[in-house]
Order: structure tokens, then C-alpha cells, then sequence
């Protein structure tokens, strides 16, 4: 007897949970050589607003947890990740080598970034020394909720710019690649079981030109990575908009995301808190 | 004849059946036309209260609510999309309708008094709140505050919010509340007592409350939430207006759940039934619960469609709420700006 296939729907990922999009919209996805592969979400501007209020909502536990726990539960992605490099495979489609080497490079991207969390205080945080009887210590804080609009690049460029903000104790809401979404909502199956809590990260899929102004512009938005915006004129215009609540912004710039990817993704969302702490007295 | 109820809300049943004016012992030879109807009610309703018996019967001769019915009406009502200038004019009405409170322990003078400040100027142009509303110890701190601005004075009383004391003791609050200038009362009932249904006590303790209250408005909280049943609301909606209670508000916010959109239709429905029925209007008070701006839109629905646009000014809906205003402020700022709001922006409190 045959069977028949259960297919997957492609929803959202705001919050811990998995809903369609407030406006019921979709849009047809397709691979690269356009054959239609699924119906993925259309978000709305109520979608993203509902996705900042779960990532603030998130952003006390997840800044106020040790830096230590939120490397284990990055670490504890990598192992989820790890465990469904077959699926990421075939649905990144492509040469069948080509993609593995992807998954594989996701999976050593996020154990990198896992180890940055306990020490990149020490790295990019100080002991100043001062003209006084002070101890005096600048240390790195997250900056709050971060929108990210994602790359092309559908699993790699993803992680690579969502680890780096996550990291450091930011929540995020993602605008996946319009073109490529499907990774994105994989990729949060595998947020959503690896004790990673609801709300720290956020994914929209959906047009990159309607979700991303209202983010920028958004006064609860504390950060703005810029990354996958390709169109100069939505860059300038996103920038502008988040110079109203003086947002930290990444800008866009081409990026090899198999290189070496340096502190400055996760340095660039992160504020410097200084302690003046009376000595000797 | 069903004639106090009007058969035009389905799932709601309206009907008042003649068996509760039987069981009260009124004469019913006299109810037709419309007229003699009303006065014959009018003089009825004050001898409803005449005995423990008579009371009892009256209450429990009103129509029972229709739960699934009562949940899907307020639920449907819920649905309605108010946007653009539709919901910068209900924003506007719902911040003045605000009774903005704080009842923590940990109040203090100052903390009432950024609240009256708030009170007054909200923030841009938005309009006044109608009212706050504190603990009596600090009604003289909330008068000098807001120092004749137009905003009320509203205070709780008689032990709240459990109301577990004596009469002499709930009266002596209300009088020191009242003569430190507050210009409403909210007092809670005894739930004890109306559960356990000694009506009469419950009777008579709003009408000593409401002489100690002098020219102060008497707000009689049910806290529905406690009551158990929609029935049990209907029946505390009247015993509270038949005992004179200027206003009824639903919860005092201590206890989950607060007001919910079918409690307040049912609450909406009796002081409609109370007005066609006495002529007097009595002013209804969710509170409790209501967050967002969304929720109090459809509380301005819900009055719209139940008890009209009679009720829909401050003097006669109010909403108990301390978080609600940032949020509303938050949503006029949105409207105005074409951005969403961010609470960073705000005040705490």
C-alpha cells in the first residue's frame, strides 16, 4: 500500500514557537534552478512587531545568563545541527559534496563562536589604569534586540551573523534570505530543541524590502545588521531611519563567509560598561 | 411577557420572565405599556430590598446567563478591526477614561505623586486620565498633587481588597478617605457573604457604605473573579445598584481572573437593564487585567454595542489600569510617527 508524504509547512519562528504569518500570506519558494520546492511565510509588519516584543521579552534571562551557559547551549546547537547534516544537506540543494562541506562549516562556525562567549570580556574588556585611588573596569554588555537581515547565503551566512549577536547576550529578530528561506526555518527547528530559550532569536521570512524599514525604524530596536540588504538605496534608507533611536548598525559589504570571520560581527553589538570602584580607603 | 429584556442579542437570553416579579410578590396586573411599566418597577425595585427573602428571590428570579452564549458574544465583539482615525479617537477616549492606579504595598507619597503628574500630562497632547486611584492613607497626598487639575481623586476602602473587617471599620475608612478629599470610593463587597448568600448583609453594607460616602461616587467592586459563576455577577450587578452604587467595577486587580471581556458584557448588560428599569444610569469599571491597547478598544466595543454611547464618556466607563496607559501612549505615539514605539521612551512606573 502506498503511503501518503506528510510535507512540511514553513511557518515563522517568534517567541519558541512556530506560528503563520499574522497576515496568512506565503510565497512560493523555488530552487535555483526553479523548480518550486514549498510555500514559505510572507511576514507582516505585525509580525516583525510581535517578533521585537518576544525578543525583548527574552533579553533579561538571556543577558543575565553566565556567559559560560550561553556557550553550552550554542555549543549544544552545533550538536543538534551536527546530528541532521543530511537534511541541511539535501535541502541546501546543489552539488551533494559542495553542500556537506556547507553544514560542515556551519557546525565548526557555531563551536566557534561558542568559545567566544566567556572570553571575549577578557579579550575586548579592560583593567584601566587611572589617576586615582580607583579600580577601574570597562566591561562588554549586549546592547539589547538586534534586527538582522540575513544573506543570501542560506545556512552558513545565516549562522554567521546570528551567532556573533547571540553570543554576547543580544536577542535578535532574523529577516531570512527572501529567495532561499527554507534553511532558515530547518535551522530553527534546531534552535527550538537545543535549550536555547523562546525569543532569543526570532525568524521572518518574507520580502527583505517591506520587514526591514519597520525594524530599522522600530524604537525598541536596539541594533540593526544590515548584512543581507543588497539594494543601496534600502541600506541608506534603513540607516536612516535607525539614526532616530541612534541604533548600532553593521552595514552591508560583500563577505566571504568561509573565511576567517574575526571579533568585529560580535564586538560591533556590544557596549562598553566602565566601574569606578574605590580602592584603599 | 418578556418586557425588561429585548430578544435582539442571540445567545443571550434577555427574556425576563414574569416568575421572578411572582416570587417577589409584586403584582403583575399593572405591567403593560411601556409607561406604567417603568414606574410600576421603579417603586417594585425598592421594596425588593424590603426583606432577606424578598431580596433573595428577586436576585434569583433574574434570568440565568447564557455562558457559551455570554463567551461568544464578547468574543465576537473582540473581532472588530478599529484602525486609522477610528483608533486615534478611541486612544483618546480610553486614556481620558483611565483610572490610573497604584495599590502596592510599597506605595508611596512620591510614587503618587509622578503618578499625578502623569495623570494630568500623560505625555504630548494626549488628554487627562479621568481619575487615580490609591490607598486612603495617601488621598491627601494625590489632592495636593494634582492640586484642582480636573482629574479625580478615587480611593479604596472598606479593607480592601479582601474586605474581611467590621462594618464599623469599613464605614471609619470611608469616612477618613472622604475627608481627606477623595472624590470616589471603590469598595469591594463581601464575598463571604454574597457567596454564602446573606444577601441582605451584603445589602446593607454598601448602603451604610454609600452614607458614609456623602457627595463622593460610590464604585462597588464584585470581584468577579471570585464570584464563580456569570449568574452570580448578574446578581451581584443588581444587589449593588439596587443598594445605590453609583458605579460597578468588576475586580480589584488582586485576583486572576480580572475583568474579561464577558464578565463586563454581563455587568454592561445590567446597568442597561437597571436604566430601563429604574431610569437612574450607573457607570461600569472593568479593571484588572487590561494591558494593551487592543484590550481596551474592545472594551470601548463592548460598551458601544451593549449599553450604547450613553455609557461611552468618562463619567459613566471607566478602566482600572496602571500599565495600560504607556501602552496606549505607545500606540497614539505610533499613529502619530508612523514608527512602532518603544518603551525605553516612557515612564516607568
Amino acid at each position: 500500500m502506498s503511503r501518503l508524504s506528510v510535507r512540511k509547512t514553513y511557518k515563522l519562528y517568534i517567541g519558541g514557537a512556530f506560528p503563520r504569518s499574522e497576515s496568512g500570506r506565503s510565497y512560493p519558494v523555488t530552487s535555483a534552478k526553479g523548480d518550486f520546492l514549498a510555500n514559505a511565510s510572507r511576514a507582516s509588519r505585525k509580525d516583525a512587531r510581535d517578533a521585537v516584543v518576544a525578543a525583548r521579552k527574552a533579553f533579561p534571562g538571556w543577558s543575565g545568563a553566565t556567559p559560560y551557559n550561553r556557550g553550552q547551549i550554542l555549543y549544544r546547537v552545533a550538536e543538534m545541527l551536527e546530528g541532521r547534516r543530511g537534511q541541511f544537506a539535501e535541502e541546501l540543494g546543489g552539488g551533494k559534496r559542495a553542500a556537506a562541506e556547507r553544514v560542515d562549516a556551519t557546525v565548526d562556525r557555531l563551536v566557534w563562536y561558542a568559545g567566544w562567549s566567556d572570553k571575549i570580556a577578557a579579550v575586548h574588556g579592560a583593567a584601566n589604569p587611572v589617576a586615582g585611588p580607583y579600580f577601574n573596569l570597562s566591561s562588554p554588555e549586549p546592547t539589547g534586540v538586534v534586527a538582522v537581515v540575513a544573506p543570501a547565503d542560506p545556512l552558513l551566512g545565516l549562522v554567521s551573523v546570528v551567532a556573533p549577536v547571540i553570543v554576547t547576550g543580544n536577542t535578535c529578530v532574523v529577516v531570512a534570505s527572501e529567495p532561499s528561506p527554507l534553511a532558515a526555518i530547518t535551522l530553527a527547528e534546531v534552535l527550538a530543541t537545543s535549550d536555547l530559550p523562546g525569543g532569543v532569536v526570532n525568524i521572518l521570512t518574507g520580502s527583505q524590502a517591506e520587514l526591514a524599514p519597520w525594524l530599522a525604524a522600530h524604537m525598541d530596536v536596539n541594533g540593526l545588521d544590515l548584512t543581507g540588504v543588497d539594494d543601496a538605496d534600502l541600506a541608506l534608507r534603513c540607516e536612516q531611519a535607525a539614526a532616530e533611536n541612534l541604533k548600532r548598525v553593521l552595514r552591508p559589504a560583500p563577505e566571504d563567509w568561509t573565511a576567517d570571520p574575526g571579533l568585529g560581527r560580535m564586538t560591533r553589538f556590544l557596549e562598553t560598561k566602565t566601574v569606578w570602584h574605590p580602592i584603599g580607603i | 411577557m418578556p418586557y425588561l429584556w429585548y430578544a435582539d442579542t442571540p445567545g443571550v437570553p434577555r427574556t425576563w420572565g414574569t416568575t421572578a416579579l411572582r416570587w417577589s410578590g409584586l403584582e403583575l396586573e399593572a405591567l403593560v405599556g411601556d409607561a406604567v411599566m417603568v414606574s410600576t418597577v421603579t417603586t417594585s425595585l425598592t421594596d425588593v430590598a424590603s426583606s432577606d427573602t424578598a431580596l433573595r428571590a428577586f436576585l434569583h428570579g433574574l434570568p440565568g446567563v447564557d455562558r457559551v452564549g455570554a463567551d461568544q458574544r464578547a468574543a465576537m465583539l473582540g473581532t472588530r478591526s478599529i484602525k486609522t482615525t477610528a483608533k486615534a479617537q478611541a486612544i483618546d477616549l480610553a486614556i481620558s477614561m483611565v483610572d490610573l492606579t497604584t495599590l502596592e504595598g510599597a506605595d508611596t507619597a512620591g510614587k503618587v505623586r509622578a503618578m499625578c503628574t502623569k495623570a494630568v500630562r500623560p505625555g504630548g497632547d494626549a488628554p487627562k486620565v479621568a481619575a487615580v486611584c490609591v490607598y486612603p492613607d495617601l488621598v491627601p497626598v494625590a489632592v495636593e498633587a494634582l492640586g484642582g487639575a480636573g482629574v479625580k481623586v478615587a480611593s479604596v476602602a472598606t479593607a480592601f481588597p479582601s474586605g474581611r473587617s467590621s462594618l464599623e471599620v469599613k464605614v471609619a475608612e470611608t469616612t477618613g478617605a472622604v475627608s481627606a478629599g477623595a472624590d470616589e470610593i471603590d469598595m469591594v463587597i463581601d464575598r463571604g457573604a454574597f457567596l454564602s448568600g446573606r444577601y441582605m448583609k451584603v445589602y446593607e453594607e454598601i448602603v451604610a457604605v454609600k452614607a458614609a460616602c456623602g457627595a463622593a461616587h460610590l464604585k462597588v467592586i464584585l470581584e468577579t473573579g471570585e464570584l464563580a459563576t456569570y449568574d452570580n455577577v448578574r446578581r451581584a450587578s443588581w444587589l449593588a445598584m439596587l443598594a445605590g452604587a453609583d458605579f460597578i467595577k468588576t475586580s480589584t486587580g488582586k485576583v486572576s481572573p480580572a475583568a474579561t471581556p464577558p464578565v463586563t458584557l454581563i455587568m454592561l448588560e445590567a446597568v442597561r437593564d437597571f436604566r430601563d428599569a429604574t431610569g437612574r444610569q450607573v457607570g461600569v469599571k472593568p479593571a484588572g487585567g487590561i494591558r494593551t491597547t487592543k484590550d481596551a478598544i474592545k472594551n470601548l466595543v463592548l460598551v458601544n454595542e451593549t449599553a450604547g454611547d450613553d455609557w461611552l464618556t468618562p463619567e459613566w466607563f471607566r478602566l482600572g489600569a496602571s500599565s495600560l496607559l504607556n501602552d496606549l501612549l505607545m500606540q497614539r505615539q505610533k499613529l502619530a510617527t508612523g514608527r512602532y514605539a518603544g518603551p525605553d521612551y516612557f515612564t516607568l512606573d
